[in-house]
C-alpha cells in the first residue's frame, strides 16, 4: 500500500500540538523541510528532542512552536552558539524554555530503551559530574550481577519521529548511507513515524540491497518525497552540507527582529521545499553538488532455491 | 590572538629563516605532536579537529580517527568544520551509527585518546563545557556535553586543546560536564578504579602558551613554554597560581612544513587559525 503524501498533508495528519517530536540526524539527514512546515502550520507546545538541536529547532523556537528542549549537544558546530534558544535560556525572551539534557550517549541509550520496549538504558557515563544534579532523571543504578553502579537514562519514546534518507520504495521501506545517528533507534522508539527522501525508488530496488534497508515500510506511517528536503543539512552522495548559511545564521539570528524577518522570507512566505529550491536558486544548489562521484562496490547476494 | 609573532620576538628557538605564525597556529601544531605514537583518538568538535588532522598528516600517519558522528578510520580530504561532515564518511574503514560508535568502541575501550576543548577548566583538568553561572539561571548557556562527558570517562586519556585566559582556567568551574582529576590524583585513581571507568583521566593540556601535563598530585604543571610567551603573561592568563618544571622546556617553533599543511591544506581559509 502506497504510503506516499505531501509534506502538507503529513505533517497536519500526524503532528499535533503538544507532542514529542523527534526530528533526527546527526550533522546528516536533517529535515529542514518537515521543520518549516511545522512551523508553517503554527504548531504549538511541542517538546522537541533531538541529540543537537541544530539550525533546525533554533528555527522552530524562534517561530514559537516549541515548549521544551531535549537535547545533548546545543550549538551551531564549528561556528557557535544557538542564539534564539539562548535567548529563551537566558534571557526568557519571550518566555522560558524548559530544558532536559543528557550526554550523546545517554540520548542514544534513550532512544534504544524506547524502541526495545526496556524500563531505562545502562551505560557508564555521568561518573563524579554534575549531570545527574541538572537533570535527576538521569539515575544511578546498582548492577543485580555484582557491586558495580552505573547510570541509567528512562526510555525516549517520541509521538512523531521524522528521518530524511536517501531512498525509499512507496511501503515506506527506508534505505540511508553515510552517517546514521540514531534515525534507527528513534524511528523504532516513536509511535508515529514520517520518512522524507530524496528519491522514490520501485521495492526491487530495496529487495536488491537488504542490508541496506534502515527503517522497515512496517513502522512507518507517512512517506513524503521531498528532494534537498535536509538543505542545509546534507544528502551523502547527493548534496554538501551548505556551511555558508551555518555560518550566515550566526548574524541572522543574533537579534529576533531578524531572525523572524528569515523565517517570514524563508519560510512562511514559501509554499513548500519545491518553492524553497527554486530560491535558493541554480547556482547555490550547484555549488552544494558533490565534486564527483564515489560508488561503492557492489555485493553479491546469491540466488538460493 | 591573531597578530604574527615574528620569529625576532620568539623567545626561543629563533632562527633567521624561520616562518612567522600564529599562537593559534603554534598552539595547533604543539598539540597535535603531543598525539606521536597514539593509535586511536576520539575527535571533538572545533580546535580538537584540526590538530588531530595535522597529527595524522604529520607524527602519526597511523592514526585512526573517530568521530562521535559514526565515522571509524575517517580520511577527511577536506578540514571538516562539522564533525559530521560528509568527508569524513567517503573513503573512511567504517561508517557505523551512534549506538555502536558509543557501546562497542568507546565503551569497549578502543579509544586511547579523547580530544577535548572546553569553556573552564581547573587545576585538576575537570571540565565544564555546560554553562557560565547558575545551572537554572545561567549567565552563558554554553552547548553542554555532546559526548565530552562519557570520552572523558572511558577513553584510555584525555588531551585538551583550549585558550588560555583567567575566564577558562578558573579556581572553580562553574559545573563539572567531564571530570578530570576530581580533587586529586590519589582520590580520583581510587574513584576510577571503584566505579569501573575504562580512562585515566586527563594528560596534556595544550594551549595558546604552553604544554602542560599532570603531576603526581593531578595537578596541572607547564612544561613547555611556547616561543614568544613569557611566564608573566602564563600566569596572568591563569586563575590559580601555576606549577611550572624545572627545567622549563621550550616548545620548538612550528616547521615551514607544519605551517603549510594548516594554511594550505588543513585551514586555507583560517577558520581555526584566525
Amino acid at each position: 500500500m502506497s504510503k506516499v503524501t505531501s509534506m502538507r498533508d503529513a505533517v497536519a495528519a500526524i503532528i499535533h500540538d503538544g507532542d514529542v517530536v523527534a526530528i533526527e540526524g546527526f550533522t546528516h539527514l536533517i529535515c529542514f523541510a518537515a521543520g518549516h512546515e511545522i512551523i508553517r502550520q503554527h504548531r504549538r507546545d511541542l517538546t522537541l528532542a533531538r541529540l543537537t538541536p541544530d539550525l533546525i529547532y533554533d528555527q522552530m523556537v524562534a517561530a514559537g512552536t516549541a515548549r521544551k528542549l531535549v537535547f545533548s549537544w546545543l550549538g551551531n558546530p564549528g561556528v557557535g552558539g544557538l542564539h534564539a534558544i539562548r535567548r529563551r535560556v537566558e534571557d526568557e525572551d519571550p518566555a522560558p524554555l524548559e530544558l532536559e539534557e543528557y550526554s550523546h550517549f545517554g540520548m542514544v541509550g534513550r532512544y534504544t530503551a524506547g524502541a526495545s520496549n526496556l524500563p531505562f538504558f545502562p551505560l557508564r557515563s555521568y561518573f563524579e559530574t554534575d549531570l545527574p544534579k541538572a537533570n535527576p532523571l538521569i539515575r544511578p543504578i546498582r548492577s543485580p550481577y555484582g557491586d558495580e553502579t552505573v547510570y541509567a537514562v528512562p526510555p525516549l519514546k517520541p509521538d512523531v519521529t521524522v528521518v530524511h534518507a536517501q531512498r525509499a520504495d512507496a511501503d515506506g521501506n527506508t534505505q540511508m548511507w553515510g552517517l546514521l545517528g540514531c534515525q534507527k533507534e528513534a524511528a523504532f522508539a516513536a509511535d508515529r513515524v514520517i520518512v522524507v527522501v530524496e528519491e522514490l525508488v520501485s521495492e526491487d530496488v530495496i529487495r536488491a540491497d537488504p542490508n541496506r534497508t534502515v527503517i522497515p515500510g512496517l513502522i512507518v506511517d507517512a512517506l513524503v518525497v521531498e528532494p534537498w528536503g535536509a538543505h542545509p543539512s546534507y544528502v551523502q552522495g547527493a548534496y554538501d552540507r551548505d556551511n555558508r548559511f551555518y555560518r550566515d545564521w550566526d548574524a541572522i539570528s543574533r537579534e529576533a527582529a531578524t531572525t523572524q524577518a528569515w523565517l517570514d522570507e524563508w519560510v512562511y512566505a514559501v509554499s513548500g521545499r519545491a518553492e524553497y529550491v527554486e530560491k535558493l536558486g541554480a547556482e547555490r544548489v550547484a555549488s552544494l553538488r558533490p565534486a564527483g562521484a564515489a560508488p561503492s562496490g557492489s555485493v553479491d547476494y546469491g540466488i538460493y532455491r | 590572538m591573531s597578530e604574527p609573532l615574528s620569529p625576532a620576538s620568539a623567545a626561543a628557538g629563533a632562527v633567521g629563516s624561520a616562518p612567522a605564525f600564529t599562537k593559534s597556529e603554534m598552539m595547533i601544531v604543539a598539540a597535535a605532536r603531543e598525539l606521536a605514537g597514539q593509535r586511536v583518538c576520539f575527535v571533538g568538535v572545533g580546535l580538537p579537529n584540526i590538530a588531530v588532522n595535522l597529527a595524522r598528516l604529520t607524527v602519526a600517519p597511523t592514526l585512526e580517527l573517530v568521530y562521535e558522528s559514526g565515522a571509524f578510520g575517517a580520511k577527511p580530504a577536506r578540514l571538516p568544520l562539522s564533525i559530521g561532515d560528509p568527508t569524513i564518511v567517503t573513503g573512511a574503514t567504517a561508517a557505523v551509527s551512534m549506538f555502536e560508535l558509543f557501546s562497542f568502541y568507546l565503551q569497549g575501550g578502543l579509544v586511547d585518546v579523547g580530544f577535548l576543548g572546553a569553556a573552564q577548566i581547573d587545576r585538576f583538568g575537570n571540565i565544564n563545557s555546560t554553562v557560565i553561572g547558575d545551572y537554572e539561571h545561567p549567565r552563558t548557556r554554553l552547548p553542554g556535553s555532546g559526548g565530552a562527558c562519557e570520552i572523558a570517562i572511558n577513553a584510555r586519556q584525555v588531551f585538551v586543546i583550549m585558550r588560555q585566559s583567567k575566564r577558562s582556567f578558573v579556581d572553580r568551574i562553574d559545573f563539572r560536564t567531564s571530570p578530570g582529576n576530581l580533587g586529586g590524583a590519589a582520590n580520583a585513581a581510587r574513584i576510577r578504579r571503584e566505579e569501573g571507568w575504562l580512562g585515566s583521566g586527563p594528560s596534556v593540556v595544550v594551549t595558546d602558551m604552553g604544554i602542560y601535563h599532570f603531576d603526581e598530585t593531578g595537578e596541572m604543571r607547564l612544561d613547555s613554554i611556547h616561543p614568544g610567551a613569557t611566564l608573566d603573561q602564563v600566569r596572568d592568563t591563569i586563575g590559580w597560581k601555576p606549577k611550572v618544571a624545572e627545567p622549563l622546556a621550550a616548545t620548538p617553533e612550528p616547521t615551514a612544513e607544519e605551517l603549510r599543511l594548516i594554511r594550505q591544506e588543513l585551514d586555507p581559509e583560517g577558520a581555526y587559525t584566525k
